[in-house]
């Protein structure tokens, strides 16, 4: 083969990958529609099914309804109150993800009157729907805990990281003083369902690591306050933190529940099974209760019997519709399934609400079901994590089973979150994983 | 991990590094390795002359790609934890060996050395 052959032979080489990708592209089906689809929330969930959905409908109207500007990389925020990227890591504009052909109202929901089937903004309008996606998020009841304010994060001690990105950054000034300084770190949750159950212990672990680094590990006095009898939903990985916890020297409070602080004094009260009980602290960590969106209760959307002080939408655990109003979704957080309150869940849970929709449009049944997944990679110190994943029966349901043992601390796990999971992230935004 | 299908990887490269630099990167890959095939198709001989130093710059590979993934993941050495970590160590020293093997016979065939210059191929 000559100089001019060989060349000839590798353009034909990539002129023939080209046309196969094209190809491909070209295979994916469009259902023709005017649907009027509603979809309240921009987060993970709303933003990656509107992505999905301008792909498989030509024609529908898609109606996006987020009063915040800007897109949270919430999975980001334990690495921003642990010193390990900037609060900016988190934060992106939702025009970066906004797929064109999809009408953005810059509005915070007020109410739906599922019966003539119109969603009303606080702004004053009111767009009518065929369907509606319910996917606003959750609401961090921060006035629950009594004598906190969020204005104090980062300053006596006292962090609050899932109150967004500065405030997770405030939290890492007050942990990395703790760190240096010493004492002993309270580190809680709340007795509601919340967001990434993992997010606490992650937290208790990286904060712990780090003093150990600076070799203070003998200075801190690690306690981990939950409202729980357990370390964790899942017995085999609440287990494994019993362990881990034991190892790296850090003790429990379980059974109970912050109730208040008092910044000055450095004091936290807790309602145990049988009274109070106040402990006296150098740093605490704050997650406040989680509820659903006035709205969601106020428009007769939640369940009626279930999690009644938490207001989480009424829907089926498999297909994630609502039971009463079958035209209505509901996705991500706000959802009111037993698990699930993570960006993993909204993978898996995503797919489902547009193969029901789409089917529903078409006037047939969907036949993909949701069953509780949901991951945590669980970081155990800078540099390793455990890959857990787990469904609705507390089973783990590992994704690279014999490779990746979700019980180990493993550094592939760590990559994995460092630096392969914003990507997926991101990708799942698009719609394209 | 649902769908890890290969337009989902390369999705999550193109997030990783950003759409221009990742196709930036597979490019130059792409481009050396044409030009290995290339050098190996003009010679068709293998110079254990050029082959000699390509594998002295093996290890020099293997240990720059370590070093670049652990400075830009935050890892040490003692974070590896288990057999598949070992494997992710090895695979990424591996890639760095074998690309800087074939950077450096590939750069020495093309523009040549003093030392493997007045050799049959050339």
């Amino acid at each position: 083969m000559d100089r001019r052959t060989f060349l000839t032979a590798a353009l034909a080489g990539g002129a023939v990958a080209g046309m196969a990708t094209r190809g491909e592209q070209a295979k994916a089906q469009t259902v023709r529609t005017s649907a009027k689809i509603v979809i309240i929330g921009a987060g993970a969930a709303g933003m990656a099914l509107a992505n999905r959905l301008v792909r498989r409908l030509d024609g529908a109207q898609i109606t996006m309804i987020d009063p915040r500007p800007n897109h949270l990389y919430q999975p980001g925020l334990t690495l921003v109150a642990a010193g390990l990227k900037p609060a900016s890591y988190v934060v992106s504009e939702n025009s970066d993800w906004l797929p064109s052909g999809v009408s953005f109202v810059a509005d915070k929901v007020s109410a739906v009157d599922a019966i003539s089937k119109t969603v009303s903004t606080e702004g004053g309008q009111t767009l009518d729907y065929d369907w509606l996606v319910v996917a606003p998020g959750l609401v961090l009841d921060h006035d629950a805990i009594d004598g906190f304010s969020l204005d104090m994060v980062g300053e006596n001690g006292i962090g609050a990281l899932y109150a967004g990105p500065e405030y997770a950054a405030k939290t890492w000034t007050a942990a990395s003083r703790f760190t240096e300084e010493g004492g002993t770190g309270i580190f809680t949750r709340p007795a509601t369902e919340m967001k990434c159950a993992g997010a606490p212990l992650k937290h208790t672990f990286l904060i712990d690591d780090i003093a150990r680094r600076a070799g203070n590990a003998g200075k801190v006095n690690m306690v981990y306050a939950a409202p729980q009898g357990s370390l964790f939903g899942v017995p085999i990985v609440a287990e494994k933190v019993r362990m881990l916890f034991e190892d790296r020297g850090v003790e429990t409070m379980m059974n109970r529940t912050l109730t208040a602080i008092d910044a000055s004094a450095k004091r936290a009260t807790f309602a145990t099974e049988t009274g109070t009980e106040e402990v006296d602290y150098d740093y605490i960590h704050v997650i406040p209760p989680q509820r659903a969106p006035e709205f969601v209760v106020q428009s007769g959307l939640a369940w009626a019997d279930k999690w009644t002080d938490q207001g989480w939408v009424e829907c089926d655990m498999q297909t994630l519709r609502h039971l009463r109003y079958p035209e209505i979704f509901a996705l991500g957080d706000v959802a009111g399934v037993p698990k699930g309150k993570t960006a993993a869940s909204v993978k898996w849970q995503v797919p489902v609400v547009e193969d029901h929709l789409i089917a529903a449009i078409e006037g047939r049944e969907g036949t993909e079901t949701y069953n509780g997944y949901t991951s945590c990679p669980l970081i155990t110190r800078i540099g390793r994590a455990m890959l857990v994943e787990f469904d609705y029966n507390n089973n783990l349901v590992p994704s690279f089973p014999g490779v990746i043992a979700p019980l180990e601390e493993l550094w592939i796990s760590w990559l994995m979150k460092e630096v392969a999971l914003k990507a997926t992230y991101n990708a799942m935004l698009r719609g394209r994983a | 991990m649902k769908d890890l299908t290969f337009e989902t990887l390369i999705a999550v490269f193109e997030e990783i590094f950003g759409r221009g630099l990742f196709w930036t990167m597979v490019a130059a890959a792409a481009l050396v390795t044409l030009a290995f095939l290339y050098v190996l198709i003009r010679d068709w001989a293998v110079s254990w002359k050029k082959f000699l130093i390509a594998q002295l710059s093996m290890p020099v590979g293997a240990v720059l790609a370590v070093w670049f993934v652990m400075v830009m993941t935050k890892s040490k050495l003692s974070d590896l934890g288990g057999p598949v970590d070992l494997i992710v160590l090895l695979g990424i020293a591996s890639v760095g060996a074998v690309g800087m093997a074939i950077l450096v016979y590939t750069l020495e065939a093309l523009l040549g050395t003093k030392r493997t210059k007045g050799e049959v191929d050339s």
